[in-house]
Order: structure tokens, then sequence, then C-alpha cells
């Protein structure tokens, strides 16, 4: 399994062709205590940069773009009740979606784990 | 049990207030009062009336009818009066002292407004009485509508949109019926990080997709990525003018060419007018459509005052589109254009926005804002709003961080970002610190494009004096959250509650009161 990451601050971890997205700790940090997490529903179809979930804190309410194309098969439905995942544990329970990749080769231009921290850092 | 868990509550003395007087049997401490919920004051055994009970008839909602009590507490006039007036008290509005909120021109609503807007031939009629009998609050409307045109270059006006946002899809609505005349499906509107939140949201429900235009790092639109996005998509760009960052948007005429260049249309988002009402004429700059909130530059009562009143100035090429009803002066008087009299010259109309005229309670008071500044005041207007905010952003940039601090100087209203505060310390800790100082709190986390923002509008109201307090007391607040004083993540200490716990009031909202027998049940 790898793990890939986009500019928009979301991690990919990708098995077989099931995508799984979530936005990273760093942007969880920046958007301060999550309250609310809507998550698409299952059969929704995405183009890379499709508006997928909203993500709400004290602060802002924010889009998070699909960042890959691809079919929805799960919304975390854990995230209804307990949006606090996300502050928790936002690379791991406090996931957002599954997708069913459309392209593979979309994945080509995202970053590994180094050069996403190298990308932070530099922000 | 009362619902508010939080903060000072009378049975908590004195102690954590830092007053060190004694105890009060009542728990409240003279001027201010702890007032608990009208449901916790009222019996719902109880009744405010004398009235004779009424003998109901039979029931025709074939058994869908209410079979309890509906639970609402009786009170008496004077009770339901004081729990009001009470509670009011332990309100901040902008009678109390100056009201900082960035982005909302929270500026003196001038007395005069206010018996003007009382008259009876104003504050007594009905929209549905015959036109004849409301000859002078027609003529009002028709005064209001060509002082908009006159300030603002345009060529005509819709004065029925309710608020700014309503005002906006009035704009759009309209843009997509003129596209929509010319067999165009555009079906983009752009939307520029430094405009309102409200644009993009605007755009979505008249249906269009929106993509964003980035900023500059001056904090203005980045006019090359605008040229480059451009195409046969897109329908209009939706821009604020002056910008969210404070900023008056230098390339306005270049935009609005290049716009009208790809066959789009430009809507300029209104609402910061008041920076340069008089100064500036937004039909010069090719703006085709355009609110005006007449509840934030001509000084209409809003934020809980009243309601907001957001007409919409058109150009020529949009005109005919624009909503219905128009107030029209005829041979005999003034007439209303209805749908059954809007004839040749109305009909491309999109259709309506309100069922009625608008806010005429709003007309009233910003026509006699306008009558009683004049042309020279109201361009002074503008200019006192821009003098303060420039003030506020020299005064303080060298304790709080100015982002846009070198882009010139900044129209109605200065922003600061949190960096170089101390490690852990935040916007929200200066915020609550400037309620114990006897502030509202300024605009926070809002434009998204600076991090922390602070955002503080003091409009042309306040006076040099009333200026220096504030920057004084923000200042000290901001000095001591960067010396990371511990005390200050306790604040606010002196207000009827202390900080609140918004993660969980969000997660968790408390949305029903029950009865405290129930709802300690239900624990």
């Amino acid at each position: 399994m790898s793990r890939y990451f986009t500019e928009d601050h979301e991690w990919i971890d990708l098995d077989g062709d099931i995508a799984t997205v979530g936005i990273t700790d760093y942007a969880q940090g920046q958007l301060g205590d999550i309250v609310f997490v809507e998550t698409p529903e299952d059969g929704k179809q995405f183009a890379k940069g499709d508006e997928a979930a909203v993500v709400e804190s004290v602060k802002a309410a924010s889009d998070v773009y699909s960042p890959v194309s691809g079919t929805v098969t799960e919304g975390n439905s854990a995230l209804d009740d307990n949006p606090a995942l996300v502050n928790e544990d936002p690379e791991g329970e406090g996931w957002f979606f599954k997708l069913e990749l459309r392209d593979a080769g979309e994945l080509d231009g995202l970053m590994d784990e180094s050069k996403y921290k190298k990308f932070v850092e530099s922000l | 049990m009362s619902i508010n868990q939080s903060g000072w509550r009378p049975e908590m003395g004195n102690s954590g207030n830092g007053c060190g007087g004694p105890a009060t049997y009542t728990g409240n401490r003279a001027l201010m009062l702890e007032e608990p919920l009208l449901f916790e004051i009222g019996k719902l055994s109880n009744t405010g009336l004398d009235i004779e009970e009424v003998k109901a008839p039979a029931s025709r909602l074939g058994g869908l009818e209410r079979k309890a009590d509906i639970g609402l507490p009786g009170l008496s006039e004077p009770e339901t009066v004081r729990h009001y007036t009470r509670l009011s008290r332990q309100n901040y509005a902008i009678d109390l002292g100056l009201f900082p909120l960035g982005s909302c021109t929270m500026k003196h609503n001038p007395r005069l407004n206010e018996r003007v807007a009382r008259m009876p031939g104003f504050a007594d009629i009905h929209p549905l009485q015959p036109v004849d009998t409301v000859q002078g609050a027609l003529e009002v409307i028709h005064q209001l509508a060509h002082w908009l045109v006159t300030l603002t270059g345009m060529h005509s006006v819709a004065m029925s949109p309710k608020a700014g946002a309503h005002g906006e899809l009035c704009g759009i609505l309209a843009i997509r019926a003129a596209l929509e005349a010319r067999g165009d499906t555009r079906s983009v509107i752009l939307v520029p990080e430094s405009a309102h939140g409200t644009n993009p949201a605007t755009a979505a429900f008249a249906g269009y997709k929106v993509e964003n235009i980035p900023a500059t790092k001056d904090g203005r639109v980045d006019l090359a990525a605008l040229q480059e996005r451009l195409g046969p998509d897109v329908a209009a760009v939706m821009i604020t003018n002056p910008n969210t960052c404070g900023l008056f948007e230098r390339d306005m005429k270049a935009i609005s060419d290049a716009v009208h260049a790809a066959g789009a249309l430009v809507y300029c988002d209104g609402a910061n007018f008041n920076a340069i009402v008089g100064r500036v004429r937004p039909g010069d700059l090719g703006v085709d459509a355009m609110h005006i909130n007449l509840h934030k530059t001509f000084s209409t009562p809003h934020g809980g005052g009243g309601p907001g009143s957001g007409p919409v100035v058109f150009s020529e090429a949009l005109t005919s589109f624009a909503p219905l009803p128009f107030v029209e002066k005829t041979a005999d008087g003034f007439a209303l254009v209805e749908e059954e009299t809007a004839g040749e010259h109305h009909a491309r109309s999109f259709g309506r926005m309100v069922a009625f005229h608008g806010q005429m309670g709003m007309f009233t008071r910003a026509l006699a804002y306008i009558l009683s500044h004049g042309a020279d005041g109201l361009k002074q207007v503008a200019e006192d709003a821009v003098l303060n905010a420039n003030y506020i952003l020299r005064s303080l940039e060298d304790v709080l961080d100015a982002p846009f601090a070198a882009s010139g100087p900044c129209m109605h209203e200065a922003i600061f970002s949190d960096a170089g505060l101390a490690e852990g310390f935040t916007t929200l800790d200066i915020a609550k610190a400037l309620i114990d100082e006897g502030y509202h709190p300024m605009t926070m986390y809002f434009p998204l494009v600076v991090h922390g923002a602070m955002l503080v509008e003091p409009t042309e109201t306040e006076s040099k004096d009333t200026l220096d307090q504030f920057i004084g007391a923000l200042r000290s607040v901001a000095e001591r959250a960067k010396a990371g004083d511990e005390a200050l993540k306790g604040a606010p200490y002196y207000a009827p509650r202390r900080r609140l716990d918004e993660t969980q009031a969000a997660r968790k909202p408390v949305l029903v009161w029950n009865e405290p027998q129930q709802a300690e049940a239900a624990e």
C-alpha cells in the first residue's frame, strides 16, 4: 500500500484500485476543532478536482476536493457522529471517503510523504 | 438546571471574578443581573392574559390536532418586558460604543432617519393600498432610486432586493437572463479569493459552476490569472470592490474590459461602497450590476436592529432584464410598473425578487441620510471612513502583523494577521480579551486568505479620541498575546459568561428546552 499527498493537504492510500482519501495532520491543525463533516454518497462519480466533501470547523467551512477521478464506494459514516476523529486521527480513523480509481495515471503528479513534509515546511 | 452550564453563575458568588466584595443574597451584582430563561421564569400553569375560556369548536383535523399542552410559559407583560430588557443589557450595540466588526460597516444610525421613517405617511401604509393614496411613499422610492443611479453612474436600479446576498442573486439572475436572451449557455462564474464569501454561494445557487481566481501577494485580483481563465464558458466575474482585504481593486477597469472582451459580464459586490461613495462611480469602471447595502453605506440599522436592504444598480446592457416592480414618474404622478403594466419596455424582465416593493422603512432612512449629507457630505463619509481605517492600520502595524501594509493605503477596513503572537496564542484570545476591555470584537478568521485574520472597520462615525482609546486597548491585548500572558487564555473574565465551549456547542448543540424533571430523567 502506498500513500500520496496533494498540495490541497489531502492524503490518498492506494490498495489495489481502491483509494482512501482524507485530510492531513497539517490541514486539521490549520482548521482547528472540526465540528461537522459531510462525506459523499456511495456511487457518486467524481472527476479529479471536483468538490467531494465538506469540512466545517469553528473557524471556517472548507471544501475537500477529490484528488483523483473515480466512483465513491464508501463515505466514513463514523464522522457523522464524531467529527472530532478528524482532529484526533486525521491520517487514520478520520478518513473521509473511499473511491474506485478510474485512472491510476492521475497519481503520478502527487507527492510522497517526504516531499509533502518539505512542501509543508515551505509554507 | 439551567441550560447554560458555563461561565459565571449567581451560585458561584463573587469568586473567580476578582470583585472582592461579599456575596449577595440574590446572586446579582448591582446592575449586573443574572437572567434565567423565559421558560425558567414563567410557569406553564400561569397566564398573563385575562380572557374567558373559549369553547373550542369540534376539530376538523381528523385526528391530527394537538393532544398535549403546547407548553409555553405564562408571563405578565412587565415580566416579559423586563426579561428582554435585562437580556438586552448584556448585549453590545452601536449605541453603546465603537463596533469594529470588519466587513459589516457598523456606523451610527442618525436619529433624523428614525424620525422620518416614523412619519405616519411612511410608517402606517400597506403595500396593497391604491397607488393614489401612497404617492409620497412612491416619490421616496423614486427619489432614492435617482440618487443611487447618480452616485453609482449606472443606468437603472432594482429597489426590491432585501439585503446584500439577495441583491447578488438579483444581479446574477439578470446576467443569466441577458445571456439566455442571446442564446448563450455559458456556465462558469469566476470569483476571486478577495471577494465576499457570499459571492460563490450566490453563483452556485443561480446554477453556475464556481471557479476561484487567486489573489496576488498584495491582496488584489491576479489580473493575469483572470485573463488566462476567461473564455467562451465564462458567464460572469464577481468582484468585491473595495475588496475584503480592505483594498481598492486598482485594475478594475482593465478587469472589466477583459471580461467584456471575452463576452462575459461584470458583477460587483458593492457591500463596501461606503469607502468610495462620492469619490468613485462604479459605472465608470465597467460594472454591469452591483448591489448597494443601504444598511451599510446609507446607515440604516442592521445586525439585529433592522432588516437589510440591497438595491441593485444595472448597466444599460442589463437594464431591460431587471426585476419588477419599478416606480415611474408619469404625467398623473408616480406609478408602480408591475407585470400587468410592464408593457414592452420591461417585457424582458426576469421576474420578481419579492412579493411587494422592498424595505420601505429602509428607503426612507437611506434617503434621509443622503439628503441630510448632500454631495459634499457623502464624499466626506467615504474620506473619513478611509482615514479612520488607515489611522488604525498605521497605529498598530508595529505591534500586529499587517500583511497588506505595503499594498498602499487601505480603504474602509484594516486587516491584521496572527503572525508574531506567542506560541499557542491565537486571534480568538485577542478577541475574547477585547470583550473584557468593553468592545465587541473585530471580525476574525475572515478573509480566509489571511492567517488568523483580524478585520477592523471603524467607519466614519468614530472620533479620534474614540479611535485612540480602542487602539490603546487592542495594543495592550496584542502585547500581552505576544508576551505569552497566560491570563489571556481565560478571557473574558468580566462578561456575563466566561469563555464558552464553541466546539462542543457546534458538535452537540442543545436545541430543545426540556422541563427540569424531564431533563434529569433523560440523564
